[in-house]
């Protein structure tokens, strides 16, 4: 925990600002931009699951309400699509700080039923209010623009997410290292040991599911930009799953496996697509083989084996 | 007057009375010890008094002000710091940083400020590590101070909990049997642990089962039995009680 930390993010940095120059051809970059905004949401779940413990199985939910409010607002009331993206992660924050006493009130799998419903919720709103998203089928999100530049190609996109990425890596990184970040893996650790030291539990949870809320709601409607289009799909129950299958993948509690569960999981889809019709198999027996073999994830296992301590 | 008063308290789980009209005063300064037999109910006082469970009846006052049923988190803002009879310890920490956490409510904790590293939070982070580094040396786990907790054997452990509840810098510190499970040459260094912490000013209450400790630390004890009060004094009146032998040793005689 001393220095090492950053040095892994110099390497992220680098890496991100070489790779849109290496990659062959725009599938590639298409692919690292999904990476990286995968990665800032996963991250930011991360805080949620692996440093505070709690879990949320509904997280494409507040992913939706972000996409929705860049695509509906700009669209039915002209609102600019950075006053809606923001729009989108009040909204999205709001709900999170309102539901947060009644839920983490609960623990373990009741905890996890009702983020479950959460994000079922929300997706059957978005499903039925027809009028505003157009309902399954979706809708057509207009482009973002900043200070009157439009943000249109992948390549534009490329450096908004990469920079992004940075900025949340090393912001995760600080946090944790803080006596805010130590209150959250402390109620994580012992519950009622946070207690009598004099962490408000409660509030603490609610502080990092609100603050994971903003974050998945930004990059919701970063993606829906950049996607250009967007459906109902893009929060339903199996894309919260899928994030949570990045953040175990990676590494619970750790910021670097954030990253690295995102990039494989978003990858993998994409290089099991020559199985033909076995891809969903093939994707199912590697991350059974991970859990096994790697049951605390990628990278905590990894830099357990080779003696470091984070 | 107390730093600690305590009326009438009662806690009833169901059909069972844990705590019955127990009335005591802890005046500052004290190493006070509360025994029974097991299942007396000490475990449950100390979860009274530090607000883990809310009293069914009765009054807990600190420094005169009423204190019961209160959430721990404010009890803790009060000074109220206590350790655990079944270790406590976040296992997802490093030793030191459990340490640090014990001075939780010293800190900026300003998630804002903590995310932009500002040079303020980061010096007063280093500050607390060094603080933490001297309070494990204090408790004799100086060795520990780069391991991690789950490293740690059961006996370092336990004092890696007093070392947390001295970095609230307590006013009252509640410790729950803190020699359970360690062998006679760590007992004698938890003995002289807590004279310590006593020396040092720090009002000590302790649960404890280690007869000869209790004797030998204690200036008053409080004798519980089947959740009630069975007597009170020093060391010699209650070793001295009828009731007290009686519970301890069985009626006869």
């Amino acid at each position: 925990m001393k220095k090492t930390p950053f040095l892994g993010l110099g390497l992220l940095a680098v890496v991100l600002a070489v790779l849109p120059f290496v990659l062959p051809n725009s599938f590639y970059l298409d692919l690292a931009v999904r990476m990286a905004i995968n990665a800032i949401i996963v991250i930011g779940l991360n805080l949620l699951i692996g440093f505070a413990g709690q879990i949320s199985l509904g997280h494409a939910g507040f992913l939706g309400i972000g996409a929705y409010a860049s695509a509906v607002l700009p669209t039915h009331v002209g609102w600019h699509p950075l006053l809606a993206l923001l729009a989108g992660a009040a909204a999205s924050a709001l709900l999170a700080a309102l539901l947060a006493r009644p839920i983490f009130k609960l623990k373990g799998h009741y905890l996890a039923m009702a983020t479950l419903g959460l994000g079922i919720i929300i997706n059957i709103a978005l499903r039925n209010e027809a009028q505003w998203t157009g309902g399954p089928d979706g809708m057509v999100v207009p482009a973002m623009e900043l200070f009157g530049y439009e943000i249109g190609s992948d390549r534009q996109w490329y450096w908004v997410v990469a920079v992004l990425l940075v900025i949340a890596v090393w912001a995760s990184l600080n946090l944790i290292d803080s006596p805010f970040g130590r209150a959250l893996r402390a109620l994580h650790g012992s519950e009622v040991a946070s207690q009598v030291v004099g962490v408000d539990v409660a509030r603490y949870k609610g502080a990092i599911f609100v603050m994971s809320a903003f974050s998945a709601s930004v990059m919701g409607s970063i993606s829906a930009h950049y996607i250009g289009f967007i459906s109902p799909a893009y929060a339903d129950f199996f894309h919260s799953i899928e994030l949570v299958t990045m953040v175990v993948i990676g590494g619970m509690a750790s910021v670097y496996g954030s990253v690295v569960g995102a990039v494989l999981l978003t990858a993998l889809p994409q290089a099991l697509a020559t199985f033909e019709g076995w891809e969903t198999v093939a994707f199912g027996a590697i991350l059974m083989l991970c859990m096994i073999f790697l049951p605390r994830g990628l990278v905590p296992t990894l830099a357990a084996r080779f003696g470091k301590g984070e | 007057m107390s730093l600690l008063q305590v009326r009438n308290l009662s806690i009833h789980f169901g059909g069972v009375k844990a705590v019955q009209n127990v009335s005591f005063d802890i005046d500052a300064g004290i190493v006070y010890s509360v025994i029974g037999p097991n299942g007396a109910g000490k475990t449950t006082l100390f979860n009274l008094i530090t607000g883990v469970y809310k009293p069914t009846s009765g009054e807990i006052r600190l420094d005169g002000e009423a204190i019961h049923g209160r959430a721990p988190s404010e009890l803790a803002r009060r000074g109220v710091a206590r350790t655990f009879q079944n270790l406590q310890i976040c296992m997802n920490m490093s030793a030191i940083e459990n340490v640090m956490v014990g001075a939780h409510l010293r800190l900026d904790r300003n998630p804002f400020k903590a995310a932009l590293r500002l040079p303020s939070l980061r010096r007063r982070d280093r500050e607390l590590r060094a603080e933490a580094a001297q309070l494990m040396e204090f408790v004799g786990l100086g060795q520990y101070v780069e391991a991690r907790a789950d490293a740690m054997s059961y006996g370092a452990l336990k004092r890696l909990e007093i070392a947390r509840a001295l970095a609230m810098k307590p006013r009252p510190i509640f410790l729950d049997e803190p020699a359970a499970g360690l062998n006679p040459k760590e007992t004698i260094e938890v003995d002289t642990l807590v004279r310590k912490i006593a020396d040092s000013g720090v009002t000590v209450v302790l649960v404890e089962h280690d007869m000869k400790m209790v004797m030998n630390l204690s200036d008053r004890i409080l004798v519980l039995d089947y959740g009630k009060k069975l007597a009170e004094g020093s060391g010699a009146e209650v070793r001295a009680n009828p009731d007290v032998i009686a519970a301890y040793l069985g009626t006869h005689a």
